[in-house]
């Protein structure tokens, strides 16, 4: 896919864009795009299969789908060396804790990807008393790819998400977040882009909350 | 052939123009250091991307093909990420020796930069034993090995380690002695020596049949001191998850994994040098037309160019071969390749003689 | 089997009835192990072979456990045998796992569930759920409250890990005790859950002697998702989709397995078009999972190119699957009945293609492979499985087959349209690392010859007979044998006339292979561990369902 055809969220480009209007220092912003070309382009995924969507992981990394096309190969054992964890599969209770401390061990920038319905919302086990409701109730996911298992191409559409996600990120305005709340949260504003609380909200109340 | 001699001799003189002889000396040192860093890293880059292409042909694929012309870029970006990545600052290590095991790894491998000669008159340091020098520097690194898998505190590096350790030390013994029947051969253990001696004709056809059997023997105990291909055994993937540098991240890690592609190349160059003319052209006695036109070709292409045929041979072994295990890998170094090396050179001294 | 009846006859406190080849036997849990000595030991017809151990629970009559039992000499004759207890708080039954090396796990699994404790059973911890779990899931009165149980955000200790608890007899009192699983001395190294060559999430907490292993104790339940809990609320075509998810490797043979197992409930006649594509799609998968074991095994053993191979000629029978069925790996093709839909226009000749290629590229991969002198270093003379101890744990499929046991299913009881076409069984007699590898590879050729003959010979006529838009299983008990990949796959369901099952079971065939892990690795060397693990081939959703 070229890589203009690839606009179903370059809102998040658009973000960046706006970003630099509002002025950012020529040479850190500079550095910034360096840093994360370097970021994006290569993703080292953790080797993490719990399930069926791990054989898909497999398949992505065989012949016919090849991600190392995108440089993603390089899966790391360790946690310690890997930027992604994939989770590829179901994640019940008693995997819960120990996929939460695999996330502790590896460095940052760390990314999560919930790969299939189950890693999303507990998926066809949703039923059941040993399931977890979805990875984000035990660590924080970047990006989410449905499918019962997913297909490769799906995997692949998701990683090439996850790389735009990361060109977003501002390394010298560490720790802010990329923007993921749009609205003011105390008025409910949708209309604010910034991000941040009003100063003076929409109905005149001041910033602190309404009373 | 062009002498970079002509080159080094001319920034000398011209430092010295203007500077006295001790700060000419001071500044040489830094320079040659520059540049040594600087074809160290240029060399990883270009290595790892290199396996990854040639991975990928192995296994029908294609290989990095987005960042960049080619993919070309793909180890720029794994750099700059790694550089950035954080370092994970463990408890329950040994600080000091944690730290310190990645960089006695680089600095064995940098040091054997030093003596290798690259092209004519592109050699830091001429020892008159340059031989025993390289085997000693590159047989170093086994010690920051040994301390990272020690200094990590964990059950998987430690594993790693000691098979490391008995993997090195094992090997190291019939590269020597591969490298030893050279030495006979030539009667000296002066690089430059060693390499003016194969004007005429290489050592591997000079040498005869002991000559090859030490090509043969020094790539296999080369290649396995690399700890790649079928002697992976520290870092073994599905045995040890990581091996050795399991609990490294980062940049710490990213020393381990530039290490691991310069130690192949080192392999590669010393067995150029050694067996195949280092940077000296292809030449066939009589041939003399065929002489001149080789003379031609730079000789840095030479030497370079011998050396990825070497560093080829060994992707080609990493990707086609099962692991071996533990007590395969001793007794393939103490029951088969050690004896041979040893009769190897007496045949070798015989054939002096 | 008159001989046997004869002989189970004289026992006048045990009930028999008969249907078909299944011979049930009902006695007092006080004659349990008596009864299961008698035809663990009868002579002429020992039943050496535990299939399963099914935990029921029977409502107001307490909780009881159903023994299949079966003989290898006529594998297609089974007996079950059944014994309850009243007693709901504190169940107790006696052990049989020194007659059936299989039994330890399958005890711990009922006791997991049911809470059932057995006597002299050495090891009493629970199988799949922490050992802070409160109640027992599978019972009808489980309370599936979420709050009761939280999802945890820290690892089980190690000290309740390696804590056994145990009950034995002593003076008639059944007395509990409790001891240490390794010693302080012992080096002991994790093998998962997150460990590259545990083909999922395996825990294996290996008690090393330099590189020796010398202790091995398996954990599961890193994926359990409780589905046998699950069918019990669920429509029987609702099931299907979860069989497919069990052993996601043999998906569809497992689904055929529930079909079949609901289609001789109802009666119903299923087409033999119908037939012939089921039995073409199994051996299709069958193909596919050998080739990622094969890639797999490869891959522990460090050669990545010959498992990017595999990969490679397994996506031609995923093409194959997605242009009839639409899916990948999941195909969710069998229907009750049928199948899903009709076969696609290309599908006979695009199998007729794979199967061409397929030839060349196994010549191709004995070349790469199985001819590498490393590889027969690394796989001759390692990991012995002797046909009792395969028996005995219970090792079916490939694994127990290349220990010259004849277990196959297909053979013992065809199924679909195994009865039209000519096959072999593939035996290996010497239980090697090397033969459960080799045999994964032959059974792929043998494969190939089965879809041959069926693929021209597919029968004209409907795909799918017809059902009710609400299924609903007449009242009994119903089992059915299939062969997967890795072994027999059983699946036991008890129908109370409803549209869900009263009680569904699955035999795992990759738990006895984790139990066969643990005789053969003993022992071995790390990297030894590491490729019998990889020979016997284990899914481990499969085991922990």
């Amino acid at each position: 896919m070229k890589y203009e055809d690839f606009k179903e969220n370059e809102y998040l480009e658009e973000y960046v864009d706006e970003l630099r209007r509002n002025g950012v220092n020529i040479f850190v912003g500079k550095l910034d795009d360096l840093i994360n070309w370097g970021r994006s382009n290569s993703v080292w995924p953790l080797t993490f299969a719990t399930s069926c969507c791990g054989i898909e992981f497999m398949c992505l990394g065989a012949a016919r789908y090849d991600f190392a096309r995108f440089g993603w190969e390089v899966t790391r054992n360790s946690p310690r060396q890997a930027d992604v964890v994939f989770v590829c599969g179901t994640i019940v209770h008693k995997m819960a804790p120990v996929l939460k401390r695999l996330y502790d061990q590896m460095a940052e920038p760390k990314y999560v990807m919930a790969f299939g319905s189950c890693a999303i919302s507990g998926g066809p086990f949703k039923s059941s008393y040993h399931t977890v409701m979805g990875v984000d109730q035990v660590i924080p996911v970047d990006v989410y790819i449905p499918g019962c298992p997913p297909r490769p191409d799906a995997m692949i559409y998701g990683m090439m998400q996850l790389a735009r996600k990361i060109k977003v990120q501002e390394f010298f305005k560490l720790p802010k977040q990329p923007l993921v709340v749009r609205h003011c949260e105390e008025c409910n504003d949708e209309a604010n882009q910034s991000g941040l609380l009003h100063s003076v909200h929409n109905d005149g109340t001041e910033k602190g909350g309404k009373q | 052939m062009f002498d970079f001699a002509i080159v080094t001799s001319w920034i000398d003189q011209f430092l010295r123009s203007f500077l006295s002889a001790g700060w000419t000396l001071f500044v040489e040192f830094v320079l040659i250091g520059l540049v040594i860093l600087a074809l160290y890293a240029v060399l990883a880059l270009l290595l790892i991307y290199v396996e990854r292409k040639v991975c990928a042909f192995f296994q029908c694929r294609i290989g990095p093909n987005r960042v960049g012309p080619w993919g070309v870029l793909q180890s720029v970006a794994d750099m700059v990420k790694i550089l950035l990545k954080e370092l994970i600052n463990i408890k329950r290590v040994d600080p000091f020796l944690f730290k310190a095991a990645m960089f006695l790894v680089i600095i064995a491998s940098i040091c054997t930069f030093g003596a290798l000669p690259f092209a004519r008159g592109l050699q830091t340091i001429d020892f008159n034993i340059g031989v025993f020098y390289l085997l000693a520097v590159s047989s170093l690194g086994v010690v920051g090995i040994l301390l990272a898998g020690w200094s990590s505190n964990n059950k998987y590096t430690m594993i790693g380690a000691m098979r490391s350790g008995a993997q090195l030390i094992s090997y190291e013994l019939s590269a020597g002695l591969s490298l030893m029947a050279i030495v006979v051969l030539s009667g000296s253990m002066q690089l430059s020596e060693i390499v003016n001696q194969q004007a005429e004709m290489w050592f591997i056809f000079k040498g005869h049949i002991p000559a090859f059997i030490a090509f043969v023997i020094y790539l296999i105990a080369g290649h396995a001191e690399t700890n790649r291909g079928p002697f992976d055994l520290p870092e073994a993937e599905s045995e040890l998850t990581a091996g050795y540098h399991t609990e490294y991240s980062g940049i710490q890690f990213g020393f381990f994994y530039l290490a691991e592609y310069l130690n192949m190349f080192i392999v590669a160059a010393i067995a150029t040098t050694m067996f195949l003319g280092g940077w000296m052209p292809l030449h066939i006695p009589g041939w003399e037309g065929f002489n001149q036109v080789m003379d031609f070709i730079p000789s840095v292409i030479w030497f370079f160019g011998k050396a990825f045929l070497c560093v080829f041979l060994a992707l080609w072994v990493r990707w086609s071969f099962p692991r071996l295990r533990i007590d395969q890998l001793l007794n393939l170094e103490w029951k088969v390749l050690m004896p041979i090396s040893l009769i190897n050179i007496l045949l070798m001294a015989l054939l002096v003689l | 089997m008159n001989i046997v009846k004869q002989k189970l006859a004289a026992f006048s406190f045990a009930t028999i009835e008969e249907k078909g080849k299944t011979i049930t036997v009902t006695v007092p849990k006080e004659n349990l192990y008596e009864t299961a000595k008698m035809l663990r030991d009868m002579e002429g017809t020992p039943f050496d072979f535990l299939i399963d151990i099914i935990g029921m629970d029977y409502g107001d009559e307490g909780l009881g456990v159903i023994y299949n039992l079966c003989c290898t000499h006529f594998p297609a004759y089974l007996i079950a045998l059944k014994t309850s207890t009243p007693d709901r708080e504190n169940p107790m039954l006696y052990s049989v796992h020194d007659l059936w090396r299989s039994a330890g796990l399958y005890e711990r699994e009922v006791h997991d569930f049911f809470g059932i404790k057995f006597i002299n059973n050495p090891d009493m911890r629970r199988l799949f759920l922490r050992s802070d779990w409160k109640g027992y899931p599978l019972r009808k009165d489980y309370d599936a409250d979420p709050a009761i149980n939280p999802v945890p955000l820290e690892n089980e200790l190690i000290e309740n890990m390696e804590t056994v608890p145990s009950i034995t007899l002593k003076m008639g009192q059944p007395v509990e005790s409790t001891r240490k699983l390794f010693g302080e001395e012992e080096y002991i190294v994790n093998f998962g859950p997150q460990h590259p060559a545990m083909h999922g999430v395996l825990h294996l907490r290996a008690s090393l002697d330099g590189e020796i292993v010398k202790k091995i104790d398996p954990n599961f339940g890193y994926i359990h998702r409780g589905i046998e809990k699950m069918s019990e609320a669920y429509t029987y075509p609702q099931i299907l989709h979860l069989a497919d998810r069990l052993d996601y490797l043999s998906g569809t043979i497992n689904r055929h397995a529930i079909c079949l197992c609901c289609e001789k409930a109802l009666e119903l006649e299923v087409p033999m078009r119908a037939h012939y594509i089921r039995t073409i799609f199994d051996e299709l998968t069958r193909i596919a999972s050998h080739l990622l074991g094969w890639g797999c095994t490869a891959m522990d053993m460090g050669s990545i190119t010959a498992f990017v191979y595999g990969m490679r000629d397994r996506e031609k029978i995923m093409d194959i699957f997605e242009e009839t069925a639409g899916g990948r790996l999941m195909v969710n093709y069998n229907v009750i009945g049928g199948v899903a839909q009709d076969i696609h226009p290309n599908f006979q000749n695009r199998v007729k293609e794979f199967i061409k290629y397929m030839r060349k590229m196994l010549k191709e991969h004995h070349i790469l492979f199985t001819g590498n002198p490393i590889m027969r270093d690394r796989m001759d003379g390692v990991g012995y499985l002797s046909k009792e101890a395969a028996i005995s744990v219970g090792a079916t499929g490939p694994s127990g087959r290349a220990s010259g046991w004849s277990c196959d299913a297909r053979k013992i009881e065809p199924y679909a349209a195994y009865r039209q076409v000519e096959f072999k069984e593939m035996l290996r007699q010497d239980g090697l690392t090397f033969d459960r590898y080799v045999i994964r590879l032959d059974e792929i050729e043998e494969s190939l010859k089965i879809i041959e003959q069926l693929i021209d010979n597919i029968p004209d006529g409907p795909y799918a007979a017809k059902t009710k838009a609400i299924i609903r299983l007449p009242e009994g008990e119903f089992f059915q044998r299939v062969e997967n990949a890795r072994g027999e796959f059983d699946v036991y369901i008890n129908s109370k006339g409803d549209k869900s099952p009263y009680r569904i079971k699955f035999r795992s065939p990759c738990m006895t292979l984790v139990n066969a892990l643990q005789e053969t690795a003993i022992e071995s060397k790390v990297a030894d561990l590491i490729m019998i693990g990889a020979s016997l081939d284990y899914v481990i959703p499969c085991i922990d369902r």
